[in-house]
């Protein structure tokens, strides 16, 4: 097989005391989109944390395409292919949709400036069918359209693995159904994503494979369908009298 | 260029050259008011184009303009005053650069005490080593008159205009916006928020140490209560924030009004002007929060959202 996408060995944060993340290992290989569950408090987030450089591992590496990324600053790890959302949606409240959409093109993994950074930044807002909004101020926009925005930003530094942090989180049905959609379309395209997620049904129509975590550590990894039905995913989740 | 730029490019450039005008038909009075008012428009005009976007506050102007100062005052012998002022420009950013690399890690408030700090810290090397030298003070003595001075610092003036001008357009200016935003999405956006914030403090830090040593020969006698007095850090803040910083021309609004207030006060109430100046600080922050830039943008979106009822 080739060579995976992104690959985690052995990556472990330590909070003081506290082992957030436990010898992690899993591979991500391209095209794929692959889910990571797990209770809360399980350490998903931490992880992505490690990816894209806002925290440093304590231990372990971390490569992208081979090469360890995991010492680099955020900005270093951005540049090399490896755009996030966030858990709780961060946009640049001064700025039109279009500005803050551009400046994942401007500063991305595919650097763009001037005319073709703005057309760029609109094809990406097309994608997320925001492309009539585009000169609206994003203090106007409705939660799902701020998620969209944050997406379109990431999508528009041509990353090579994309980290969504619960970003169906907090939709209601309608939206989520137009959320699930909009995450089948970047399948479609063969994207390779990371996927945080606690809605089941997104899991199981949107990942080729899910990693299932709990007090840190990979307890299962496979098909949704597998790792669904595996009892210990089971007891992590509800407790052992389910189980 | 687009017609707009086209605009505004003549606009300035008409601006500009009535401001040089000024010593043809003012007085005396009014040319050492143009130079207090080009001094602060060139200090609090590049002050913004740091601290605008970025939000930090910086207290370390008196420090950049008194290295300015004595550049002029212990090169003045040695070499062409020509040459002193890219000189004061080049230590400045340096001192910028050195100040920036060891604090622009840390957060708003650290950072506004830390350059605070640094201004009393050079004045106090400063102090000191002309005690150890037997010096006092030193001697500034040139040909050049309030004229020269004047049309010196609108040059600079300009200088600072146009390179905010295209660092606005610049990436450099796109990613500054950015990080005023939200630090944490410029860093995952693959933006190099250190560097970006050090050039910055960089230009900023260059036109303040050249406004220094061109105004060093108007003083004539220099010595580090002046050239490095805290007061001046204090005022280029509250000018540049009466005027409003979401602008490149907005600084100059502030300038100009204050300048005139600081001249009623010290005239007229020369043993409580701090006092009037603290109180007239408190007034802008609570009156003017976003300055006169933005109270105009305030009032112009309640205008069109009335003219969209009507």
């Amino acid at each position: 097989m080739s060579v995976p996408v992104l690959s985690l060995r052995g990556a472990t944060k330590r909070f003081g005391g506290l082992v957030a993340v436990d010898d992690l290992d899993f591979d991500v290989h391209e095209h794929e989109v692959m889910g990571l569950i797990g209770p809360n408090g399980s350490g998903k987030s931490t992880t992505l944390n490690l990816i894209s450089g806002a925290l440093k591992p304590t231990s372990g590496t971390i490569s992208l395409r081979g090469t360890p990324i995991g010492h680099l600053p955020a900005q270093d790890i951005a540049r090399k292919g490896i755009a996030r959302t966030f858990q709780l949606v961060r946009l640049l409240p001064s700025m039109t949709v279009l500005e803050n959409v551009r400046a994942g093109a401007v500063f991305g993994h595919r650097r763009r400036w001037g005319a073709e950074a703005d057309s760029y930044a609109m094809s990406m807002l097309e994608l997320v069918d925001l492309d009539r909004r585009a000169h609206a101020h994003v203090d106007e926009l409705t939660y799902i359209d701020t998620k969209r925005v944050e997406l379109a930003r990431t999508l528009a530094s041509e990353p090579k693995v994309l980290l969504l942090d619960e970003w169906l989180a907090g939709l209601n049905p309608t939206e989520l159904e137009q959320g699930i959609t909009l995450i089948h379309r970047l399948r479609e395209e063969g994207r390779t994503i990371i996927l945080v997620e606690h809605v089941m049904d997104a899991i199981r129509s949107l990942c080729d494979r899910c990693v299932v975590m709990s007090s840190g550590a990979k307890i299962a990894e496979g098909t949704p369908q597998e790792v669904l039905s595996d009892r210990e995913v089971i007891r992590a989740y509800l407790g052992d009298d389910d189980a | 260029m687009s017609g707009a730029d086209i605009r505004n490019f003549a606009l300035f450039v008409a601006l500009f050259a009535i401001a040089a005008c000024l010593p043809y038909v003012g007085g005396a009075f009014m040319l050492t008011l143009g130079v207090t008012i080009a001094m602060y428009t060139v200090l609090a005009t590049s002050w913004a184009l740091f601290s605008g976007p970025t939000h930090y506050i910086s207290l370390a102007t008196a420090a950049f303009f008194g290295l300015g100062t004595y550049t002029t005052g212990l090169g003045i012998e040695y070499l062409n005053y020509w040459l002193l002022i890219p000189i004061a420009a080049a230590l400045g950013a340096i001192l910028a650069a050195l100040v920036g690399i060891a604090t622009l890690r840390l957060s708003g408030v650290y950072f506004v005490i830390f350059t605070l700090g640094l201004a009393e810290f050079i004045r106090q090397i400063v102090t000191w080593s002309q005690n150890f030298s037997g010096q006092k003070g030193l001697y500034v003595l040139t040909d050049l008159t309030e004229v020269h001075i004047y049309w010196q610092l609108l040059v600079l003036a300009a200088i600072v205009y146009l390179s905010g001008w295209l660092i606005g357009r610049s990436r450099l200016g796109f990613a500054l916006r950015i990080i005023g935003d939200d630090e944490e999405v410029a860093c995952h956006s693959g933006i190099n928020t250190s560097r970006a914030k050090v050039l910055l403090f960089m230009v900023s830090g260059a036109a303040a140490a050249a406004t220094g040593a061109i105004l060093a020969p108007r003083y004539i006698y220099i010595e580090p209560s002046l050239a490095f007095t805290p007061m001046l850090s204090f005022q280029v803040v509250i000018m540049a924030l009466l005027g409003g910083t979401g602008r490149l021309w907005g600084p100059v609004v502030g300038v100009i009004p204050f300048t005139f207030l600081l001249e009623i006060i010290s005239s007229n109430f020369p043993n409580q002007t701090t006092l009037l100046l603290g109180l007239s600080f408190l007034v802008i922050v609570f009156v003017l929060p976003k300055g006169v830039v933005g109270l105009m943008q305030s009032t112009k979106a309640r205008m069109q959202r009335r003219g969209a009822f009507a």
